[in-house]
């Protein structure tokens, strides 16, 4: 019985990790996919500003990135204990 | 309507094509695979991780590998030096040396456990650095000498992009990040940061090359540079920010500064975790798609997994470049608010 729960206990925590890894995916997906659209339409807009706002956009994302890792390293953390 | 039907046929076809793929995935194997299957987690790890001995390719049962000296320094017995090649006897078994053992995760621990040992080795990692670093001196002093020598020539051809790259890391990071005024004294630590990540990002996609970069060590090393020299060249106005945020109510400041001494150390933090984690998990993803071969004993899942592999290759290929990028840029945009002014800050802004 004990043995039983300790399994499920471990499979629940697994399962949590896994599923906050998705959930930190998502955040992470639509975060950058906000900020692509925006360049884009900025690109659009002023084809001359391209370099500018691709500097930009590529902190911008990598802002969101080192957040998505950590949601992502707190979740390993859970799945390799 | 012409439109429609055209959707619909290549739904159809999309629908059709990975169903055959299927099919045949689930057919028997052409040839039956080798009885034994490798530990795929144990495979993937070892690649991505740090080890005693460089292992380059298994044939069969035999290994080639160049051992690596074992450097280990003890209170009691000071500086031993030998080859890790003692570590294992001529069946690949691990066996104790001169009272030390290699743990199966790949650690130097003594036998007798009270005494207090430092595994100074130089590992594969270590190696992979260091062949890197001799690389890259060989190129930038080459290249140095072709300017001294003829200061008014053009390069060409390698030379060539080498300026290409080191004009990029001047006009596209450092003199738009840290100001036209300062940034001339950043510029070293900066092309240092960007060549030394880019290159052995790309060595670490050869096949039985070291994961230098994506070891988490010598990417917390990486950071810490940044933060020191930051932290060193901080001037007035980048202490101000942390201690007496302008704008901010006075009673807020208990909260404030907290705050913003925790954002000091998170920045190169999060630089570290950036880096180890998109290198470490590009090449765990290579290696599970490739492995998924084997995991599931089925050589036709390889029409999948292999221009899958490759894709991702051609994808890491531009991650490698893109870490080195995003690194040298958070470095040059955290110097530049270490060394920036109120006035510089208006202009650009």
């Amino acid at each position: 019985m004990l043995t039983t729960m300790l399994f499920l206990d471990a499979s629940l925590a697994l399962l949590g990790a896994g599923m906050g890894a998705g959930v930190v995916t998502l955040g992470a997906a639509f975060g950058i996919g906000k900020i692509g659209a925006a360049a884009m339409e900025a690109i659009a807009r002023q084809p001359e500003a391209s370099s500018k706002v691709q500097t930009a956009m590529i902190i911008a994302a990598a802002l969101i990135e080192g957040l998505a890792l950590f949601g992502v390293l707190v979740c390993l953390l859970i799945a390799t204990k | 309507m012409i439109l429609h039907e055209y959707f619909y046929a290549t739904v159809k076809n999309a629908i059709y094509s990975f169903g055959f793929v299927l099919f045949m995935a689930l057919l028997p194997p052409p040839r039956a695979w080798a009885e034994k299957a490798p530990n795929k987690e144990d495979f993937i790890m070892h690649h991505v991780k740090d080890a005693h001995e460089w292992h380059f390719v298994t044939i069969g049962n035999a290994h080639i590998t160049l051992p690596l000296p074992v450097i280990i320094y003890s209170p009691d017995k000071g500086l031993e030096i030998f080859s890790s090649s003692h570590f294992t006897d001529a069946h690949h078994q691990r066996v104790p040396y001169q009272g030390y053992l290699l743990s199966d995760s790949e650690k130097i621990v003594a036998l007798d456990q009270d005494r207090v040992v430092y595994d100074l080795s130089l590992t594969k990692n270590i190696a992979a650095m260091l062949i890197s670093v001799l690389i890259l001196l060989a190129t930038f002093l080459i290249a140095a000498r072709h300017y001294q020598r003829k200061p008014k020539a053009a390069p060409h051809g390698f030379w060539a992009l080498l300026e290409l790259l080191i004009c990029f890391v001047r006009d596209e990071i450092a003199m738009p990040n840290i100001g036209k005024k300062n940034y001339k004294r950043f510029m070293p630590y900066l092309l240092s940061m960007f060549f030394f990540i880019w290159l052995n990002n790309l060595l670490g996609l050869l096949p039985g090359a070291a994961n230098v970069t994506g070891n988490i060590s010598i990417a917390l090393v990486l950071a810490l540079f940044t933060f020191v020299i930051t932290n060193l060249s901080g001037n007035q106005h980048y202490w101000d920010h942390v201690f007496n945020t302008p704008g901010v109510p006075r009673w807020l400041t208990p909260i404030m500064v907290p705050v913003e001494l925790l954002g000091l150390f998170t920045k190169p933090f999060a630089l570290m975790i950036r880096l180890f984690a998109n290198i470490t998990a590009g090449h765990i993803i290579l290696l599970s798609i490739i492995g998924l071969i084997f995991t599931l004993k089925n050589t036709w899942v390889g029409v999948i997994s292999v221009p899958f592999g490759a894709f991702m290759f051609l994808l890491k290929l531009l991650v490698a470049f893109l870490q080195a990028y995003i690194f040298t840029l958070l470095s040059a945009i955290y110097l530049g608010a270490a060394v920036g002014s109120h006035a510089q800050e208006e202009v650009s802004g």
